[in-house]
C-alpha cells in the first residue's frame, strides 16, 4: 500500500519582490543605455545649431576643411576655413601623445611589474594628484615656466608654440595612461606571470613577451583615453599655443586648434549669426575626429584578435 | 628500483627541506631524492607541502611575499638556493601547473617561448623544435594546420598539452606535473598518461596527483606526503599494496583516511 504523496510545497514569491525586481531591470537598462543616449543627443543639439550654415549657399565645406585662411569678421570677405587649425591640433595631440605614451606606458610598466608596494602606493597617490591640477592651471604653468624654459633651451621666438601645449598635453594626460594602463597590467591573471618566469624568462622577457600581449587591449584603452583627453583639452592649449592661426614649420610655432578657437569667439558672436554656425561646424568636425580615432583603434583591436 | 645501465646518482637531493610563509611552516625538513629516469609520485590532501615543493625547486616560491625556505635542493649536483643563474635553472625542470595555462600568444609562439627566451632565434631550429615538442606531447596532429592562431583558444584538455609541449620546449631534466589532471576530461588525462610514459625514458618526472591511482599507474616510486612532513616513501608496488610501512598510507591510499 502506498502512501499518499505529500502536497508538494509551493513557494511563491510575494508581489513586491517580482515588482521590485522589474524595476531594478529597467533601471539598470536605462543606466545602460543613457550612454548611448547622451552622446546621440549631444550630436543632434550641436548639430542643429550648425545645420543652416551648412545648408546655406554662401558657404562651402571644401573652404571651410581645405583653406586656411580664417577670416570671420572681415568686413569686407569673410572666410571660414579651419584647416589651420586642423593641422595645429593635430601637431599639438601627435606630439603630446609621442611624449605621453612612451613614458605613460613605461610608468604603468614600472608600477605594475617591478616597484615595491610602498613606493608604488607613493607613486599612485602623487600620480592621481597630478591629474587633479586644473586645465586652467596648466595654463599658467605653460604661459610662465615652460614658455621661459623654452625661449632659454632653443632661442625660441615665442615661447607659446607647439611644443609648449604638447609639453602640458603630455603632461594631462600621463596621469590618465598611467593610472589606467596599470589598471591593464593588474588585471593580467599572475598564473600568466608564472609561467612565464617558469620557462626561465627574466623579468624584462616576462614583461615584453607575455604581460604586454595579454594587458593590449587594456593598454591601448589607456592610450586612447589619453588621446581623447589631448584633442578635447581647450584651456591649456589655448593659453600656450600661442594662438596663431597658421601651418606650423616646426615645433617653435605658434598654432591654435580647433577647440581653443571655439572657445575664445564664442564669446564674441551674436547667437544665430554666420560666425556662430561655424564655430558649431567646428564642434561637429571634432566630434568626427575623435569617432574616427576610437573607430581606427577598435578597428586595429578586432584587427589583431584571430 | 633503477633498472640496469641506469645512472646511479639521484637528478634531485633534498635534505631538511624546510619551508615558511611568513611565520607559518608549510613544510618541516623533509629528506629525500629522485632517481633519474623514474616518475615519483608525490600524493597527499591538500595543505601537505605538494606544491611548496615543486616551488622550491624551481625557485618560484620567493615570488609569494613571505616565502622563504631553508635546507638543501640540489638538481643536477647544483645548489638550487645558491645558483649563479636562476634562469638556467628553471629552464632545467619543466612545470606544468594545475589549470592548463596556454599563454595570450600563438600556438607556435607558446612553445618557441623559452627557446628564445634562452636566445634561441634560427626560425629552422625553432620550427624543429616546435614540432618536435608538439609530437611528443601528442598535440601536433590537431595543431599542425593552425600554428598561428590563439593558444588561449584551444580546449582545456588541449591547452594542457600545450603547456607540456611548452615544459619540454627547453629540454628540462625534470619534468614537474602538479595535479596536471585537475581540469581535463578523463580521455585526455589518459592520453596525457601515455605521453608521460614515452617521455620517461628520456627525463625524471615528478608528479604531483590527487588521483591516488594515478600514480599507482605511473609512478615508480609514491611519496605520500601528510601536513608538510614525508609519511612514506616507497616503490609504488608497496604504498598501493595491502601492507605499505604506515597505517596512515593504507587509509589515505584506500580512502578511509581521516
Amino acid at each position: 500500500m502506498n502512501a499518499p504523496l505529500p502536497r508538494p510545497i509551493v513557494f511563491r514569491r510575494p508581489w513586491y519582490s517580482v515588482a521590485l525586481e522589474r524595476a531594478i531591470e529597467a533601471l539598470i537598462m536605462v543606466c545602460g543605455i543613457s550612454a548611448v543616449i547622451l552622446v546621440g543627443g549631444i550630436f543632434f543639439f550641436v548639430f542643429r545649431e550648425a545645420f543652416p550654415i551648412l545648408a546655406s549657399p554662401n558657404f562651402g565645406l571644401g573652404e571651410f576643411l581645405f583653406s586656411i585662411e580664417w577670416y570671420p569678421t572681415s568686413v569686407r570677405d569673410v572666410r571660414y576655413g579651419v584647416l589651420a587649425m586642423i593641422v595645429g591640433t593635430l601637431a599639438v595631440t601627435t606630439l603630446a601623445m609621442a611624449i605621453a605614451v612612451p613614458f605613460g606606458i613605461g610608468g604603468a610598466i614600472y608600477l605594475s611589474e617591478f616597484c615595491t608596494p610602498k613606493l608604488r602606493e607613493t607613486l599612485k597617490v602623487v600620480i592621481e594628484l597630478l591629474a587633479a591640477i586644473p586645465s586652467v592651471v596648466w595654463g599658467f604653468i605653460g604661459l610662465t615656466v615652460v614658455n621661459d624654459l623654452l625661449i632659454t633651451l632653443f632661442d625660441a621666438a615665442v615661447g607659446l608654440n607647439v611644443l609648449n601645449a604638447a609639453l602640458l598635453l603630455a603632461l594631462m594626460s600621463l596621469p590618465i595612461i598611467v593610472s589606467i594602463g596599470e589598471d591593464a597590467l593588474k588585471a593580467v591573471p599572475d598564473s600568466y606571470r608564472e609561467a612565464g618566469v617558469a620557462l626561465g624568462a627574466t623579468r624584462w622577457q616576462m614583461v615584453y613577451r607575455v604581460l604586454l600581449p595579454a594587458a593590449r587591449n587594456g593598454l591601448l584603452a589607456a592610450v586612447l583615453l589619453g588621446v581623447g583627453r589631448a584633442v578635447g583639452e581647450t584651456m591649456a592649449v589655448l593659453m600656450a599655443t600661442g594662438h596663431a592661426v597658421q601651418i606650423p614649420t616646426g615645433l617653435l610655432e605658434p598654432v591654435r586648434t580647433l577647440t581653443a578657437n571655439i572657445a575664445s569667439e564664442m564669446g564674441e558672436v551674436s547667437q544665430g549669426s554666420e560666425h556662430y554656425r561655424v564655430l558649431f561646424t567646428i564642434g561637429v568636425l571634432l566630434f568626427g575626429i575623435t569617432f574616427l580615432v576610437n573607430l581606427a583603434a577598435d578597428l586595429a583591436v578586432r584587427g589583431r584578435r584571430r | 628500483m633503477s633498472g640496469p645501465g641506469m645512472d646511479a646518482t639521484p637528478v634531485t637531493r633534498v635534505r631538511d627541506l624546510r619551508v615558511r610563509y611568513g611565520t607559518t611552516e608549510v613544510i618541516h625538513g623533509i629528506t629525500f631524492d629522485v632517481h633519474r629516469g623514474e616518475i615519483l609520485g608525490v600524493i597527499g590532501p591538500a595543505q601537505s607541502g605538494k606544491t611548496s615543493l615543486l616551488r622550491c625547486l624551481n625557485r618560484t616560491l620567493e615570488f609569494t611575499p613571505g616565502g622563504h625556505s631553508e635546507g638543501l635542493i640540489e638538481v643536477d649536483g647544483e645548489d638550487v638556493r645558491r645558483t649563479r643563474d636562476v634562469y638556467a635553472l628553471r629552464r632545467k625542470i619543466g612545470m606544468v601547473a594545475p589549470l592548463p595555462v596556454g599563454l595570450p600568444l600563438s600556438i607556435y609562439d607558446n612553445v618557441a617561448f623559452a627557446p628564445r627566451a634562452a636566445g634561441l632565434t634560427r626560425r629552422a631550429a625553432l620550427d624543429d623544435l616546435v614540432e618536435r615538442c608538439l609530437t611528443q606531447a601528442a598535440l601536433w596532429d590537431e595543431v599542425k594546420g593552425r600554428l598561428d592562431s590563439l593558444g588561449t583558444k584551444l580546449s582545456g584538455g588541449q591547452q594542457q598539452r600545450l603547456t607540456i609541449a611548452r615544459a619540454l620546449s627547453h629540454q628540462p631534466t625534470i619534468l614537474c606535473l602538479d595535479e596536471f589532471s585537475i581540469a581535463i576530461d578523463p580521455v585526455t588525462t589518459m592520453r596525457i598518461e601515455d605521453v608521460l610514459k614515452q617521455l620517461k625514458a628520456e627525463m625524471t618526472i615528478v608528479l604531483v596527483t590527487n588521483l591516488t591511482q594515478q600514480a599507482r599507474r605511473l609512478a615508480d616510486r609514491t611519496m605520500f606526503m601528510l601536513e608538510g612532513s614525508i609519511v612514506e616513501l616507497a616503490p609504488s608496488e608497496q604504498v598501493f599494496s595491502a601492507t605499505p610501512a604506515d597505517q596512515r598510507t593504507f587509509d589515505y591510499v584506500n580512502g578511509t583516511f581521516g
